[in-house]
């Protein structure tokens, strides 16, 4: 809060020094943010420690994951993240009816993620593929299942700040509750910049 | 055109497309060994730090916060490095 109000008295000063520093939204979402990185650091490293221990058998069945699909998801989060960014920048100079817009505009683009990662999965289990296939596989489903559950919440995060951006809840100076759901829409974007190159492409 | 670029949001979003599409593509001409990992590597930290710095507004952020993100990058990115180095011995 204290931060918050240096930052606008900072703002108000005409010169060009840089306002004070200032963590988006709540710090709590930041540790949260923090904790569900290193889990998915374990679960990257694992997966590149596994395959050093038998990359022929790695770089055999990487080849039957659809890149195209996984490349598609990408876009649809960059460009969901980038919807998401821009209602927070409608939020800070009080452009109320552009902030629901770009939420709303984000959680398409997540539909969307959802809607090819289920078409994907559907073509795996289709073809008899589980968790116990191979080592391969049993990275490729639980990685990006878990994953995929975080597309969920945070889709359901922003299902909320887009329900409390549609009462006008967001208004410069009072954008933590949004800043805080974006922080994290954009954790899974970047969980996915690390995942989509390392289980679909690096071989 | 160029005031839209102004925004580093608009910015970091046409990197974060075509660094995508350029990892899309080594994959399509089945890009592999020592400098196509590094390569990727390289292009996924820089879209990391992008997201970090632009989407997640880390960059006016307290230095503490920044550093842990991007720590978490190099680290990631060093151990998968590392797991393939070993892999191409």
């Amino acid at each position: 809060m204290l931060a918050i109000i240096g930052a606008m008295t900072t703002v108000a000063v005409p010169h060009t020094e840089p306002t004070s520093p200032r963590l988006p939204g709540d710090l709590a979402i930041w540790f949260f943010i923090l904790a569900e990185m290193l889990a998915f650091a374990v679960f990257f490293a694992s997966y590149a420690f596994a395959r050093a221990s038998d990359p022929a058998l790695f770089n055999l069945y990487q080849q039957t994951l659809d890149r195209n699909a996984g490349a598609l998801n990408t876009l649809l989060l960059i460009t969901g993240s980038w919807f998401v960014v821009l209602a927070v920048q409608a939020a800070h100079r009080d452009d109320q009816s552009a902030v629901p817009r770009h939420i709303a505009l984000g959680m398409l683009c997540g539909a969307g993620f959802l809607v090819v990662k289920v078409f994907e999965y559907a073509e795996k289990f289709g073809a008899g593929i589980t968790l116990s296939t191979n080592t391969f596989y049993m990275f490729y489903i639980s990685l990006t299942f878990f994953h995929f559950m975080h597309v969920i919440l945070g889709m359901v995060i922003l299902g909320v700040i887009w329900k409390q951006a549609r009462k006008g809840a967001y208004r410069p100076g009072e954008c933590n509750g949004l800043e805080s759901g974006a922080a994290y829409w954009h954790m899974v974007d970047l969980l996915w910049i690390i995942l989509f190159p390392l289980v679909y492409v690096m071989r | 055109m160029m005031t839209a670029l102004k925004n580093p949001a608009h910015r970091a979003w046409l990197v974060l497309v075509v660094a995508t599409l350029i990892t899309w593509y080594l994959g399509e001409v089945g890009a592999a060994g020592t400098a196509a990992i590094v390569a990727m590597l390289v292009i996924a930290f820089i879209k990391g730090r992008l997201v970090i710095l632009d989407f997640m507004e880390l960059r006016a952020a307290p230095r503490l916060w920044r550093t842990l993100l991007e720590g978490w990058l190099i680290v990631v990115g060093g151990l998968i490095l590392l797991a393939y180095w070993i892999s191409l011995k």
